[in-house]
């Protein structure tokens, strides 16, 4: 190795004993540790997943971080300035902003996640049908362009007209507006994957159409429908944010930062920190997890992201 | 017929007879047919066991698609298969699944045709699995290290995935999984298109091996004619979705009866810059398979051309011993024949 790269430098191998000691300005190269490499590698899925992590844990934690009963009514304390006993303030009913948004928080985070989940499965089972069987893409798709023609958030404010106010409902609502774009997705790959030689190899030795759907063609669309899952993921949060603050989301008894935010739109120009704080957690955790998808969409597929 | 090939059977391995497949021209918000591309139209040839064919022409030619609709990945339009006397080209799917034990494939691309998130354990396994070979673990892991053993992979490469391969190497894997079924006979689709020289010849070296170990047949699609030279025992020469000229090997070689043939094999290069040869080149383009010329098929680029090329379809027919051509010169040997002005 040595002395082939002193022969590569324009040295014979009789030189090799006389050769100088390697020059000090080549310094050794930066060794970096596995984590350190992610970080270099992939710095926005790092930044978006600690972000996410943290918004987590707040979540899960919210009892233990000095928090009261986010619902306790206290009209005496109302519409407090944030101190240092009401870190984020007070509303007008006395309620404690600190607590309500920790657990708000949940919320957000129960919405979004579920969402993303509902409308991946859902989406992937549709697009990988589609994508097989040719009289169900004809009809499956054109409801799902008469589905997409529909603004997201009017049609889950219809959804949420026929029923009534609860997070499952919500969820429900906002998925179905996501489930079009996960399917078209899913059947454009499952299209491009079926004309691999390789779909076709497997077709040829015999393996049956459900076990070439399972084995090679869905393991083969997780990727891009993760990508896709971590923004459906932020854009429901912003809807479930949007849906409370116009009142057609989750009951008003439930802190989540729409209700927050609805609920504080009215002192707005005189007491402004009622509206703020969930407003910041809502952009950070929207911001956190669409980090984190353009970062696995990166680290996923290099071609996709071209593409989006 | 073919020397090397035992004749024991009373019929052919493979029969191909008059196939076709005319892919439908869609139009409009109603997919309204607005025409076909004849891609194969009307291929018959038949292989024998232990014996390779090579399919060769142009890209473009309907050469794969002969290929994929023998393997039933593209339904014919017309024709018959017949696998070892059975009729195979119009039987249920359902019912096709031991006839896929018996045919398999190979493709030109080694990157595309391995599933990247299977392992080579796995990958080879597939079909052994599917077809019931194997009555356990253990018995399966056995048969998948000897096929590992006669494409010559090291057994540890089992656990690895395709990624971690070289092309030739990956190729090898595919030829694994292409013998695992104990199949008669293997499609191979440019099966060396893709791959180095080097890698090339070992590949090719390999089909021939195991061809003469387990008596093999081979289907050999290609555009390559030095490694069709190399390896077959007949050849079939394409144009347009047509058989032009079907020999054996050593006939096609040293005397090429179809004008096609001749400037296909003009075309090769031998590596001896001294050689003199009359080299003969085709003007113009492949016509459109959509429209494909009348007559002849070869007709407008034909450096030989007369008026019947241009309206009378020549069939092909045996010109001398085991040699068919489809050209209407064959009938006038006495003409004397000039060629057309460039």
């Amino acid at each position: 190795m040595t002395s082939s790269t002193l022969m590569a430098s324009g040295l014979s191998v009789g030189d090799v004993a006389a050769a100088p000691a390697l020059p000090d300005v080549l310094a050794p190269r930066k060794q970096r540790s596995r984590i350190g490499m992610f970080m270099y590698r992939h710095p926005t899925i790092f930044v978006g997943g600690l972000l996410v992590a943290l918004i987590v844990a707040i979540a899960l934690l919210a009892p233990l971080l000095f928090t009261t009963d986010p619902t306790a009514l206290a009209p005496a304390r109302r519409t407090r300035a944030p101190s240092a006993q009401y870190w984020f303030g007070t509303d007008m009913l006395g309620r404690d902003v600190y607590s309500r948004v920790l657990y708000g928080s949940r919320i957000s985070l129960i919405v979004g996640f579920s969402v993303a989940l509902l409308a991946s499965v859902v989406g992937l089972t549709i697009g990988l049908l589609a994508g097989f069987i040719r009289i169900l893409d004809t009809v499956v798709m054109r409801v799902m362009d008469g589905l997409q023609s529909i603004p997201g958030i009017l049609l889950a404010i219809a959804l949420m007209a026929l029923t009534r106010a609860s997070v499952e409902n919500v969820i429900v609502a906002i998925a179905v507006t996501q489930v079009p774009p996960v399917s078209r997705l899913v059947r454009s790959v499952v299209l491009s994957l079926r004309e691999q030689p390789y779909v076709e190899a497997a077709v040829a030795a015999g393996t049956r159409t459900p076990i070439i759907i399972l084995k090679h063609i869905l393991p083969n669309t997780l990727a891009p429908v993760t990508v896709q899952a971590t923004f459906i993921c932020a854009s429901a949060m912003i809807t479930e944010a949007t849906l409370s603050f116009i009142g057609a989301g989750t009951p008003p008894i439930i802190p989540s930062w729409g209700n927050i935010m609805a609920e504080g739109r009215a002192l707005w120009q005189v007491k402004p920190y009622i509206v703020f704080f969930p407003a910041i957690f809502l952009s950070i955790t929207v911001l956190a997890v669409n980090l984190l998808g353009d970062g696995l969409r990166d680290a996923l597929d290099p071609r996709l992201a071209k593409r989006i | 017929m073919n020397p090397k090939a035992p004749m024991n059977a009373s019929r052919p391995l493979l029969e191909v007879n008059g196939l076709k497949k005319h892919f439908p021209l869609k139009s409009g918000l109603f997919g309204g047919k607005k025409g076909y591309v004849y891609a194969v139209d009307g291929v018959t040839f038949a292989i024998d066991k232990g014996e390779t064919l090579s399919l060769v022409g142009e890209s473009g030619c309907g050469k794969s698609t002969v290929g994929k609709a023998i393997l039933r990945l593209i339904e014919p339009t017309a024709g018959e298969v017949f696998l070892a006397g059975e009729r195979i080209d119009n039987i249920p799917i359902s019912q096709l699944r031991p006839m896929r034990r018996r045919i398999q494939v190979v493709f030109q691309d080694p990157f595309s045709s391995l599933n990247p998130r299977q392992r080579v354990r796995d990958i080879i396994a597939e079909p052994i699995v599917n077809f019931g070979l194997a009555a356990n673990g253990s018995e399966l892991d056995d048969r998948v290290a000897e096929l590992m053993d006669k494409v010559q992979l090291p057994r540890d490469a089992m656990k690895r995935f395709p990624h971690e391969f070289s092309g030739g190497q990956r190729q090898r894997v595919g030829i694994a999984r292409a013998l695992a079924p104990g199949s008669d006979i293997i499609i191979c689709d440019e099966a060396v298109s893709a791959l180095d020289v080097s890698v090339k010849a070992q590949i090719v070296n390999l089909l021939s091996d195991l061809q003469d170990e387990l008596g093999l047949s081979l289907l050999f699609i290609s555009h390559d004619l030095a490694i069709v030279e190399h390896l077959t025992h007949r050849v079939a020469v394409m144009y347009l979705g047509k058989i032009v000229e079907l020999a054996d090997r050593r006939t096609l070689f040293a005397t090429p009866h179809h004008p096609y043939t001749k400037a296909l094999l003009s075309a090769v290069p031998v590596p001896d810059p001294t050689a003199k040869r009359q080299r003969i080149i085709l003007h113009g383009d492949v016509p459109s398979p959509i429209n494909p010329p009348s007559g002849c098929r070869f007709h407008t680029r034909c450096p030989f051309v007369f008026d019947r090329c241009r309206s009378e379809e020549p069939q092909l027919r045996r010109v001398a011993g085991g040699q068919m051509s489809a050209c209407h010169l064959d009938e006038v040997p006495d003409v004397a024949v000039i060629p057309k002005a460039a």
